[in-house]
Formats: C-alpha cells, sequence, structure tokens
C-alpha cells in the first residue's frame, strides 16, 4: 500500500511536502481541487473530514491551509495553497467535496477577503456587511472610525454572491437570492431565550414546515484571533475561558499543549494528571448544564435546578483550586497555575459518590417521560455520512454513530493510560444525542475514579520564560472539549507573539448543520433540535 | 457584608437628597411609597444575555442562589414584560441596535445593569475591532456590576443597589411618565407615518 506522500507525488509532482508530525502538501492553486477530490476519494484512507480551514496572509501573499482526517485510519493531512493576488485574491472552492466548506470558506472570506470561486454563498459570515477591510490582513486598518459601533440597525441584504467559472476559463459573478419572494420567513433570534445565546435564525416555513434557515451569526463575534496576534503566548491564554466557557480548561489544555510542543516544555507527571482531571470535571459540568438547559427548552423546567446542583458542587472543587467560578485561566505553559487545594481529593470524591444516585434522579424525572420520548425520538435525525462531511464532531457526532473522541483516536496527554469507552450511538435523533451525553458524565466520573487516588507528587508548573519565544514554524493539535474536536493552529515567526493563532471551535460546524437537520420537520422542533445539539454561541463567533 | 457597608452609596445617598429637597406630598408621597414598595419587590429582568455573564445568571436563578428570594425570578423573553435589562455579556458592532432596541422595547419605567467588565468598557475585549467599548454609548446605565464574570453574589448586590434606587424615586409626575404626553407622541415612529 502506497503512502499518501507517494500517491501525491506520483500525481502532483510540482507538489512540496513537509513532514513534522503532520503531513502537510503544499500545491499551486490551480490544483487544488484536484488534489483535495483525490485525498476526499481516496479508497485506503479517504479524508473525508475537513477539521478546518486556515485562512492566512504571509504579506506576500495570501492563503489557506486545509486539515483534513480521515474517519477511517484517523491519519491528519494538510493541504497548503496560496494566491499572490491581494487585490482581489481567488481559489477554487471546496465545497462540493465537504458541505461544512461552505462555512468555513466564508469565514475566510470574511477575515481574509479571499473570495471562492464555485462556493453557493460567498457573503461576509460574522461582519457587517458594509464593514470595511479584512481584520485579519496583517495590513488592516483599525481605525475605529472607519468601522464605528452604530445603534441604526444594520444594511440587511436578501442577496448573495457566488463567483463560478465558466467552461472557457472566465469567471462571473451572480447575484442570486437566500429566500425566494415567495417563501414566508420568520426571525427566530437573536433575542430569544432557545437560541442559547445571540444566535439569529431566519427560517422559511411553510405552514409549521421548515423549508430553509439561514443561520446569521456575528453577534457576539470579539475578533480573539486577532487579538492574540498582539499579545505575548502566555497573555493569549486567557481567552480560552471566554469561548466556550464550559469547555475553559480543555481549551486552556489545548492551547498549552500546542505552545509546549512548539518550545520543547516537558510538562510534570503531576501536571498532566491534573489538567486531565480538570477537564473531565469540566465535562461532567458542562453536560449538566446541558441536561439542565435542554428540558428547560422542552419545558422541564425542575431539571434545570436537579442539575445545577451537581454543577455547582464542581464549581466548588475549581474555585477552591482555581479561584474562580467560571474564567479560571488555570493551565498555564509549564503545567498548572498553582497547586489543587488541599481538600480538593476529598471533594473530588464526595463527588463521585452522588453522581450515580443523580443520573439515576435525571432518569427517572426526565428521560423516562412520555412527553419527552414523543419529543426527542426521531426528531432531527442526522446519518453518519452527513455528520463526518458537516464535521459534526463531540457527543452530537458521536450520537449518530462516528467515533471521533480526540481522546481515543488522536490520544493526548495521559488519555491513552486511562480506561474508558467511547460512548457512540446509531440513532443519530435528539435522543441518542441527549443519552450519549448522560452516558458520557458516567465515563467521565470513571476516568476521575482512577486519578483521584493516583495523583502523584511532584512540581506542579516548570519554569518558563515570561517572554517566551517559539521558533519559526506552525503547529496544529486537536484536543477533545466538552462539545466536539477543539483544533488550535499555530504559526510563529521566532517572536515572542503568534504570528497566527487559528482557533477551530466544534460549535461553528453545529450551527452550520441547522439548516440541514431542521429541513421537512416542525418549527416547533427546532428548539429540540438546536437545543440537542448545544452550541455555544461564543464559541462559534470567536 | 455589614448593612452599613451596603448603605455605603454615595449616589443614591445624593438622589434621595436631590429628591426630598422641595419636600413630598403628603398623600402622593404615601402613595409614592405603597407602589414603590411593590415595584422594588418585583423587579422582573428581561432573558438577555450574550456570554459567560449569562451562565452566572443561571446561576443566580438556580436553587443555590435563588433569586426567586428577592421578586426577581421572573424573567421575561419580552422586553415589553420586563423592567430591567441585565447587559450580561460583551457588546460587539453587530448586537448594539438590537440592544438599543430592546432598551427602546422595554416599558417605562425602565433601568439597566452593566453586568461584567465587559458591558462596563470592553473588558478584555476592548482593543478588539468589533467590540462596543462600554455599553454607556448605547444605553443609559443604572447600575454597574463588576467582575468577570461577576459571582452570582456580586449580581444580588448589584440588584439591590437597583431596588433601592427604585424604592426612592418618585413614581407619580416622576419616573411613570418622565415625558409630556404630546412629546412622547410626537417621538413616536408612527407620527413620522401619520404626517
Amino acid at each position: 500500500m502506497a503512502t499518501i506522500q507517494e500517491k501525491v507525488t506520483a500525481r502532483f509532482p510540482e507538489a512540496t511536502f513537509t513532514t513534522d508530525g503532520i503531513l502537510t502538501i503544499t500545491v499551486p492553486a490551480s490544483q487544488l481541487t484536484e488534489l483535495a477530490k483525490m485525498l476526499r476519494y481516496d479508497t485506503d484512507a479517504p479524508m473525508d473530514y475537513l477539521v478546518t480551514i486556515v485562512g492566512m496572509d504571509w504579506k506576500d501573499s495570501l492563503g489557506c491551509i486545509y486539515y483534513l482526517m480521515s474517519s477511517v485510519t484517523n491519519q491528519v493531512v494538510a493541504m497548503r495553497t496560496s494566491t499572490t493576488d491581494r487585490e482581489k485574491p481567488m481559489l477554487h472552492s471546496v465545497a462540493d467535496l465537504w458541505a461544512v466548506a461552505t462555512l468555513f470558506e466564508r469565514e475566510v472570506y470574511d477575515f481574509f477577503g479571499i473570495i471562492f470561486i464555485g462556493n453557493p454563498d460567498m457573503r461576509r459570515l460574522f461582519l457587517n456587511v458594509d464593514w470595511v477591510g479584512y481584520p485579519l490582513r496583517k495590513d488592516y486598518d483599525q481605525a475605529p472610525e472607519l468601522n464605528p459601533v452604530s445603534v441604526e440597525n444594520e444594511r440587511q441584504t436578501d442577496d448573495t454572491h457566488v463567483w463560478e467559472q465558466l467552461p472557457d476559463g472566465k469567471i462571473v459573478e451572480t447575484t442570486r437570492e437566500i429566500f425566494t419572494p415567495e417563501q414566508f420567513v420568520v426571525n427566530i433570534g437573536p433575542q430569544h431565550p432557545a437560541t442559547h445565546g445571540v444566535l439569529r435564525f431566519r427560517t422559511a416555513i411553510d405552514g409549521e414546515t421548515i423549508q430553509k434557515i439561514d443561520v446569521y451569526m456575528g453577534y457576539i463575534h470579539r475578533g480573539i484571533e486577532k487579538l492574540c496576534e498582539e499579545l505575548t503566548y502566555q497573555q493569549t491564554l486567557h481567552y480560552m475561558d471566554r469561548m466556550d466557557y464550559f469547555s475553559a480548561h480543555n481549551y486552556h489544555h489545548g492551547l498549552c499543549m500546542i505552545i509546549e510542543k512548539a518550545a520543547g516544555i516537558e510538562i510534570s507527571r503531576r501536571a498532566q494528571v491534573i489538567r486531565v482531571m480538570m477537564d473531565e470535571l469540566s465535562r461532567i459540568a458542562s453536560h449538566c448544564l446541558f441536561i439542565g438547559t435542554y428540558c428547560m427548552d422542552l419545558g422541564a423546567t425542575t431539571m434545570l435546578f436537579y442539575t445545577l446542583r451537581v454543577r455547582e458542587q464542581i464549581l466548588d472543587i475549581m474555585e477552591k483550586t482555581c479561584g474562580a467560578r467560571m474564567t479560571f485561566n488555570y493551565d498555564c505553559i509549564g503545567g498548572v497555575m498553582q497547586d489543587l487545594a488541599p481538600d480538593f481529593v476529598e471533594d473530588v470524591k464526595a463527588l463521585l459518590e452522588v453522581i450515580p444516585a443523580n443520573l439515576k434522579e435525571y432518569n427517572k424525572i426526565f428521560t423516562g417521560n412520555v412527553i419527552a420520548k414523543g419529543r426527542m425520538t426521531g426528531i432531527g435525525y442526522l446519518s453518519r455520512e452527513d455528520a463526518i462531511s458537516y464535521s459534526i464532531t463531540g457527543p452530537s457526532g458521536r450520537a449518530s454513530g462516528w467515533a471521533c473522541d480526540m481522546r481515543k483516536i488522536r490520544p493526548y496527554s495521559i488519555y491513552p493510560e486511562l480506561d474508558f469507552e467511547q460512548i457512540t450511538a446509531t440513532e443519530g435523533d435528539s435522543m441518542a444525542r441527549f443519552k450519549v451525553r448522560l452516558e458520557e458524565i458516567k465515563q467521565s466520573a470513571h476516568i476521575l475514579e482512577q486519578l483521584v487516588d493516583n495523583i502523584p507528587e511532584g512540581e506542579c508548573c516548570v519554569k518558563v520564560p515570561k517572554a517566551l519565544k517559539l521558533p519559526v514554524g506552525s503547529w496544529f493539535e486537536i484536543v477533545e472539549g466538552c462539545r466536539g474536536a477543539f483544533g488550535v493552529y499555530l504559526e510563529s515567526d521566532g517572536s515572542t507573539k503568534p504570528y497566527r493563532l487559528k482557533l477551530a471551535p466544534p460549535c461553528l460546524p453545529l450551527a452550520g448543520v441547522v439548516d440541514h437537520i431542521t429541513r421537512g420537520q416542525k418549527i416547533a422542533d427546532l428548539i429540540t433540535i438546536g437545543g440537542s445539539l448545544d452550541y455555544i454561541v461564543p464559541d462559534m463567533d470567536r | 457584608m455589614p448593612y452599613e457597608a451596603f448603605k455605603d452609596n454615595e449616589y443614591i445617598e445624593n438622589l434621595v437628597k436631590e429628591l426630598t429637597e422641595a419636600g413630598t406630598h403628603v398623600v402622593v408621597g404615601q402613595l409614592d411609597k405603597l407602589i414603590n414598595w411593590g415595584r422594588s419587590n418585583s423587579l422582573w429582568p428581561l432573558t438577555f444575555a450574550t456570554s459567560c455573564c449569562g451562565i452566572e445568571f443561571v446561576s443566580l436563578g438556580a436553587a443555590r442562589f435563588d433569586m426567586a428570594r428577592f421578586g426577581w425570578e421572573v424573567a421575561r423573553a419580552s422586553p415589553r414584560q420586563a423592567d430591567f435589562i441585565m447587559v450580561a455579556g460583551t457588546i460587539v458592532n453587530r448586537m448594539a441596535p438590537v440592544l438599543r432596541r430592546l432598551y427602546d422595547q422595554l416599558a417605562e419605567p425602565k433601568y439597566v445593569i452593566a453586568c461584567g467588565s465587559c458591558a462596563i468598557s470592553g473588558g478584555p475585549f476592548r482593543r478588539s475591532y468589533h467590540v462596543a467599548k462600554g455599553i454607556e454609548d448605547i444605553v443609559p446605565v443604572d447600575v454597574y456590576v463588576p467582575g468577570c464574570p461577576p459571582r452570582p453574589e456580586a449580581m444580588i448586590y448589584g440588584i439591590m443597589q437597583l431596588s433601592r434606587k427604585v424604592k426612592v424615586e418618585r413614581f407619580f409626575g416622576g419616573v411613570n411618565r418622565k415625558l409630556k404626553q404630546e412629546e412622547f407622541l410626537a417621538q413616536h415612529p408612527m407620527a413620522e407615518a401619520a404626517k
């Protein structure tokens, strides 16, 4: 069996390779579609999962790095291409190969102004239609006068643009309508209690049946990636708390890991154990809150009070050690910020004792309830192929039968030594997504059981220079957040600040799939489906 | 927290002084007291959260911090039924007009609490290209609650300060109608349409 590199060389002699952990294939822009097609439909390792598209500004050129993963072999490959045109940069779209690419390419267009030929919906994603400039370009003018904060309603447009290449090679721009004049469009959000944050759905309905949803985001886009470029590595960490605030520890873990890898820092065993324990504690807390708010969306308000009881207990444990209830900023480069609180072990044991009883209670109150069953079973079906094509990772992807737990398939930290199961279900409906999370609480508790008595002695943080300089290069890591795979791409130019820090959150694809799985369903089920996907809006907007 | 420290609020002291300077009407003053007693003990918030602070607001509603003790638990999803907005989270350029519209939709008398450092000044995102540097430029603010995010206890403190403010205000001829009827109608968007 030929390796990917051999296969690519045979077909694309111009391609260059770097094999520093992840195989990166660099090709000219004209060959990208061919290469993508070849990798996507490879017989041995089809690269069917598009992790992220990293837009890049290398000053002399603009470009993209596509991170791909195979759901068969779990191998990661990167494709890299660039264009030197800064006035009207154009690349070919890969939206026909991966459904999620439509959304990722819109993001790149919004931040870098790269137009993707063939993308069916080339609008800005987070910023207003009239926004001046492309913020993640290095020559972006940040002057507030150009883009002032206004209290006037933003200009809305119902048109989208499509660039197509004709057979004779000419590129034409056409304008298309998002909704036809006959469609009846209902606006849901951004101020709506069941959208879990400031997300807006423009919903075309026929009677009660949903025809199409246009997800409109950017109501909490805070430009974290740009902010990080002006800060030292230590200073970038605290933004991880404020993206998906339930996966604060997991995201910290991801970013710390990539910086440590780049700087060649070895962290102590104690720090690793503490990090994993914190990750799993936050997973339990996050899933508890999910159950609470989800049940509340479905009308079972009482459940929120039951589930928040466990969450408060976990927050107490974290508060004793980290000193905060939500924005912990606990993992730092080289280990963890401070040592565990003296009664940490005792508290965790007390927590582990109450979890089984609590889960039993949740099942008794809610899961078996006939209304709950009626509202969740068979609602919002997502097939395995679509889950992969739309990059739906985390519990939502696993509920569709895709084993995508990064702790198992790309093990990091001490996860390979631990005994836990990857929970999957085959139903792919809202009920399955709910049950997978319930089961994951058990698995996380099981991990904690293994570690709580085996926290090794040692230092919790190794000494790291304040002005940490990373060597020139680029790195990519994926960790498992509470809602799915969280990818971090880091590029360094040798200074104390990151040249580019791309955060690939799991919630952006989750929002992207809403349109696909709600089509043909009833409008009342939109809340059920949205709730079961469990997206966090500040995470998708960043 | 000692009671004196809770009372230590110059702004409200000055407000009380200003309101009572010219004395109060015997009847209306008593009615004011009665109505304000009711209003200050049933402040209904708008369910409004953009980011992290909103989750602490959820905790505030749950059993442990239990804001129902103070009569704030009736969180309304529609601004037309709410008394105040707790601006919990960052307000970005795209959200600013929405916040303004929500504020305009609140029925008088209405109040705003800026909750968390993002709402106060932009917080850790102050230098971003897409973040409002505090919500003062968008809506008038009554109470500021610092923190990132503020603890639920701090939020309780903030809302309690708001209810103190509500208690000393004049309801009749005061906050119940800040604008004369003609002024209100002249400003109303329908007036433009009628012309």
